[in-house]
C-alpha cells in the first residue's frame, strides 16, 4: 500500500456561532471566534489516499485527476469565500477545522476512482491542524 | 464522527546527554558532542494531538482554550528556559528528546481530561523528532 499526498492552498473567512446558544454562551464558548463580521486563514489542506502503485502507469492515482477533482469539489467551493454564507454546510454547521477536515472528506470521498481516500488534514494556521481518517 | 485535532508549542531549553550507568568514556563514546560538560540548547516544537468526537454544539473535539491553558501551564512553563538536567524528573533520567517526550505524555495523560491523548511529538531540530502515544501505535 503505498500513500500519496497532494497539498493546496485556500483563503477562506469564518466565525464560529451557535445559534441555539445565548449570546453570553458563544462568548464564553467561542472568544473573539464569534464576531458575525469573521476573520480570516490561510488554511493549507493535504489531501492523503492509498492504494497499490498500477504497474503500467507506476501511478497510485494520477495526481492531475485528483488535482482536478480537489479543485472541483472543494477549492472553488471554498477558496476566498465567507464560509458561513456561501458554503452550504457551513449555513448551518459551524466552519471549525474539525467539520471543515469532515466535510472536505465528505466531498472527496466518493470522487476518486481508483485509489482510496485515508486522511483529510487541514491546517488553520502552522500551528494548528484536524486529521480525519474517516472514523464515525 | 472522530477527528483528531493537533496544536503546536514552542519552548528553548537546555540539556547533556550523560548516563550515570556508563563510565565517562562509554559517555563520551554514546554521546558524542551531546556529553561535552556545560550542554547545549534547543528550541523545541512540541505537538499535541488529542482526539475525540465532534462535539455537534461546538464543532469541536476539545476546546483549545482549554488545552493551550493546560499545555501553557503543565508542560510549556516547567520547561521553557530551563536547563532540563536540574529538573527532578531528569535526575536519574537521561533528557534525552524520547525521554522528554515520554515525561510531556505522561503529565498530559494524568492531568488533561477533555479529550483523548492520542500522541506527544517533539521536533528536537528541524531534522530529529520523536514521537510517543503511550500503549498505541501512532496513527499516521
Amino acid at each position: 500500500m503505498v500513500y500519496l499526498t497532494r497539498k493546496a492552498e485556500f483563503s477562506a473567512s469564518h466565525y464560529y456561532h451557535n445559534p441555539d446558544f445565548t449570546p453570553e454562551q458563544n462568548r464564553a464558548i467561542f472568544g473573539k471566534c464569534n464576531n458575525p463580521n469573521g476573520h480570516g486563514h490561510n488554511y493549507t489542506l493535504e489531501v492523503t489516499v492509498k492504494g497499490e502503485v498500477d504497474p503500467r502507469s507506476g501511478f497510485v492515482v494520477d495526481l492531475k485527476q485528483l488535482k482536478e477533482i480537489m479543485h472541483r469539489e472543494v477549492l472553488d467551493a471554498m477558496d476566498h469565500r465567507f464560509l458561513n454564507k456561501e458554503v452550504p454546510e457551513f449555513l448551518t454547521l459551524i466552519p471549525t477545522t474539525e467539520n471543515l477536515a469532515i466535510a472536505v472528506w465528505q466531498r472527496l470521498e466518493t470522487k476518486l476512482q481508483k485509489a482510496q481516500l485515508h486522511r483529510v488534514r487541514v491546517y488553520e494556521t502552522p500551528d494548528l491542524f484536524v486529521d480525519f481518517y474517516g472514523e464515525a | 464522527m472522530k477527528a483528531h485535532l493537533t496544536r503546536r508549542y514552542r519552548f528553548s531549553a537546555s540539556h547533556r546527554l550523560d548516563s550515570h550507568a556508563m563510565s565517562a568514556e562509554e559517555n563520551l563514546a554514546t554521546y558524542g558532542k551531546c556529553n561535552n560538560p556545560h550542554g547545549h540548547g534547543h528550541n523545541y516544537t512540541l505537538e499535541v494531538t488529542v482526539s475525540g468526537p465532534v462535539d455537534s454544539a461546538t464543532g469541536m473535539v476539545c476546546n483549545l482554550v482549554d488545552l493551550d491553558a493546560f499545555v501553557e501551564r503543565e508542560v510549556v512553563s516547567r520547561y521553557d528556559l530551563e536547563n532540563l538536567n536540574t529538573l527532578k524528573e531528569f535526575a536519574q533520567t537521561v533528557p534525552t528528546t524520547e525521554n522528554l517526550c515520554i515525561e510531556i505524555y505522561e503529565i498530559l495523560q494524568r492531568g488533561f481530561q477533555k479529550a483523548h491523548l492520542d500522541t506527544v511529538r517533539l521536533e528536537e531540530t528541524m531534522m530529529n523528532s520523536f514521537e510517543y502515544a503511550g500503549a498505541a501505535e501512532a496513527r499516521r
